[in-house]
């Protein structure tokens, strides 16, 4: 614009810039690849040393003696923990059930649904992020003081309750944010079919996020079986093999919390090996699902 | 061959022209159905809003039956806005609504007592981008529209899907993959997938939102050859950005401007003698 800058050669002063900073640029991002990967495997050691210390104090523990017997008496090395491991697989499943289609059909109201009522969608939403955020020890004293005094007995059915209250706000939101993923081209596709709205949503919308619905219900079984403070003042825990809907329940968190404190090696190796079993048992769970669902699974990426 | 023909075609607009005192369509010989004007479906002072904003501005039109009418016009003159309120599409947007009335053979689609899904059923829609459902095969991707309206005859629907297929020029391609994904076709078969699963539902208007616009230039030709034997059966509306292409496959074209219907007639007429200045410097390239 000014005469001045006619005479200015833009492109040596760009290239020289360039040039010069080459070796400086190519240091510093090898020096953040360095410090990202160092971050990484301060991350992952932790994780890794917890899951080697497991398997290799708990493989030892392991027999069918152990899976399916009850505990024996304090400070003998035989028995199992086979009502801990019925106690759990009974406790979670029944929270699934009672948790997983209430967290799936709210997500899919928040998803779907709740265009014309924004308010009450930006509370309910709040309400469930604290809700994700309420310590499970909260939640159990409230299962105590409702079911468990109400009933008069510690039982399956307010550790159920009490589990499915802290899946329901997880798979809650997996769900919602899954669900808002499937194009908006695909709704008005089906829209444009004459298909009433019910339909879209669950033949089009729902059916087109399985995998991703399963990976929220997947996400929040493992996370409310590793559950122990609520289950104490639910469940209570016992050594003996379920007995009806009005009697305390074992289960894997306690077990291992119950023989973590007691002196006896012979129950700290058990111990370890309860702690083993749990982790086998998320790690299969995540891995069934998986597959089961990424084989009919809704796949983006021949989209483009 | 096909794409030289459509090249011709294009040009063949000039010849027509040459006789164009005595240009005429032939006037409709089967409209028993529509009302005493053979319009199939006419627009009446509509208007369109997103949010506060005026997207359509008193917008008159109507469209014959069994003829193409194109819609032309700069990017976000409304076009695409005109072609989703004739479906009651255009409502489902957030904060988007509409005023005026649609008569499809004397039913006011605006009318209170009009069901949107009813007034969906009646009409075909195909998008700017190919969206076949992800999750479903060929043949369940055609099927889709009937099963989820709860036709459950197997051969029917086997039958329909078939005669669609073919409708849509896609049957001798596909005839041995029905059970493959829908997403496995190229581009251009995904858009006529799209294009027979619109036909399944035996609509009477096909209303096409540049269904051509994601498609290289022969996938495009197929899917315009496929508009000019469609109209034997149904009437189709096509918005386009591309003015050769208005003119190769439509009867009828209406030219858009900022929310306003600026000038409509036989395409012909449209791109050799526009009546309006705004139209003719459009079509000459000399904005847009």
């Amino acid at each position: 614009m000014d005469k001045e800058n006619e005479n200015i050669n833009y492109k040596s002063i760009v290239q020289g810039y360039v040039v010069k900073n080459a070796r400086k640029r190519k240091t510093i991002n090898s020096l953040i690849t360095i410090v990202l990967f160092s971050f990484v495997v301060i991350a992952v050691m932790p994780l890794v040393s917890i899951l080697i210390d497991v398997f290799r104090n708990g493989v030892t523990a392991f027999s069918l003696d152990f899976l399916i017997l009850p505990p024996a008496a304090m400070g003998s090395a035989d028995g199992g923990i086979g009502p801990a491991i019925q106690g759990t697989l009974m406790t979670v499943g029944f929270a699934t059930v009672i948790g997983a289609p209430i967290g799936v059909l709210v997500g899919i109201y928040l998803s779907e649904y709740s265009s014309s009522s924004k308010r009450f969608a930006y509370f309910l939403r709040l309400f469930i992020d604290v809700l994700t955020g309420i310590p499970s020890v909260v939640v159990g004293i409230v299962g105590y003081i409702t079911i468990v005094l109400t009933l008069g007995s510690f039982s399956i059915v307010a550790g159920a309750f009490v589990l499915s209250i802290i899946m329901i706000p997880i798979v809650a939101r997996v769900s919602e944010e899954t669900l808002k993923l499937i194009p908006n081209s695909l709704r008005e596709a089906a829209y444009a079919l004459g298909i009433s709205k019910w339909k879209v949503v669950w033949h089009i919308v729902v059916k087109g996020s399985k995998s991703g619905i399963t990976t929220g219900i997947v996400l929040a079984v493992s996370r409310i079986a590793g559950e122990t403070a609520p289950l104490i003042m639910t469940i209570l825990g016992t050594s003996l093999f379920f007995s009806g809907f009005s009697s305390p329940v074992d289960a894997l968190p306690l077990r291992i919390w119950r023989l973590s404190s007691q002196p006896y090696s012979s129950a700290h190796e058990q111990g370890w090996g309860a702690a083993l079993l749990l982790i086998l048992l998320v790690l299969s769970l995540t891995i069934i699902l998986r597959m089961v669902s990424q084989k009919r699974g809704f796949s983006l990426k021949a989209t483009t | 061959m096909k794409l030289l023909d459509n090249l011709l075609k294009s040009s063949n607009i000039k010849k027509n022209d040459d006789v164009s005192s005595g240009f005429s369509y032939p006037e409709s010989t089967h409209s028993n159905l529509s009302s005493n004007n053979d319009s199939k479906l006419s627009i009446q002072s509509l208007n369109a809003w997103f949010g506060n904003k005026l997207a359509l501005k008193n917008i008159n039109i109507d469209f014959k039956e069994n003829y193409v009418t194109a819609l032309i016009g700069p990017s976000g003159c409304g076009k695409t806005t005109l072609l989703r309120c004739i479906n009651r599409m255009h409502e489902m947007t957030p904060n988007a609504s509409a005023k005026g009335n649609i008569i499809l053979d004397g039913l006011n689609i605006y009318d209170k007592s009009s069901d949107p899904v009813i007034i969906k059923r009646r009409m075909g829609m195909v998008f700017q981008k190919p969206n076949p459902f992800p999750t479903m095969s060929i043949f369940d991707n055609v099927a889709s529209g009937l099963r989820l309206n709860g036709i459950k005859d197997k051969f029917l629907i086997k039958n329909i899907v078939q005669e669609s297929l073919e409708g849509a020029g896609l049957w001798d391609e596909v005839k041995n993959d029905l059970d493959k994904p829908g997403m496995g076709l190229s581009g251009g078969q995904q858009q006529r997938l799209c294009i027979a699963r619109a036909l399944a539902m035996q609509p009477e208007i096909l209303l096409m939102d540049e269904p051509t616009s994601a498609l290289d230039p022969i996938a495009s030709s197929k899917i315009e050859e496929l508009v000019s034997d469609l109209k034997k059966n149904l009437t189709v509306i096509i918005v386009t950005h591309n003015m050769q292409q208005a003119a190769r496959v439509s009867d009828y074209t209406a030219f858009m401007y900022l929310g306003e219907l600026v000038e409509f007639g036989k395409t012909a007429q449209i791109f050799k003698n526009p009546v309006k200045e705004l139209t003719e410097r459009y079509i000459s390239g000399k904005f847009g």
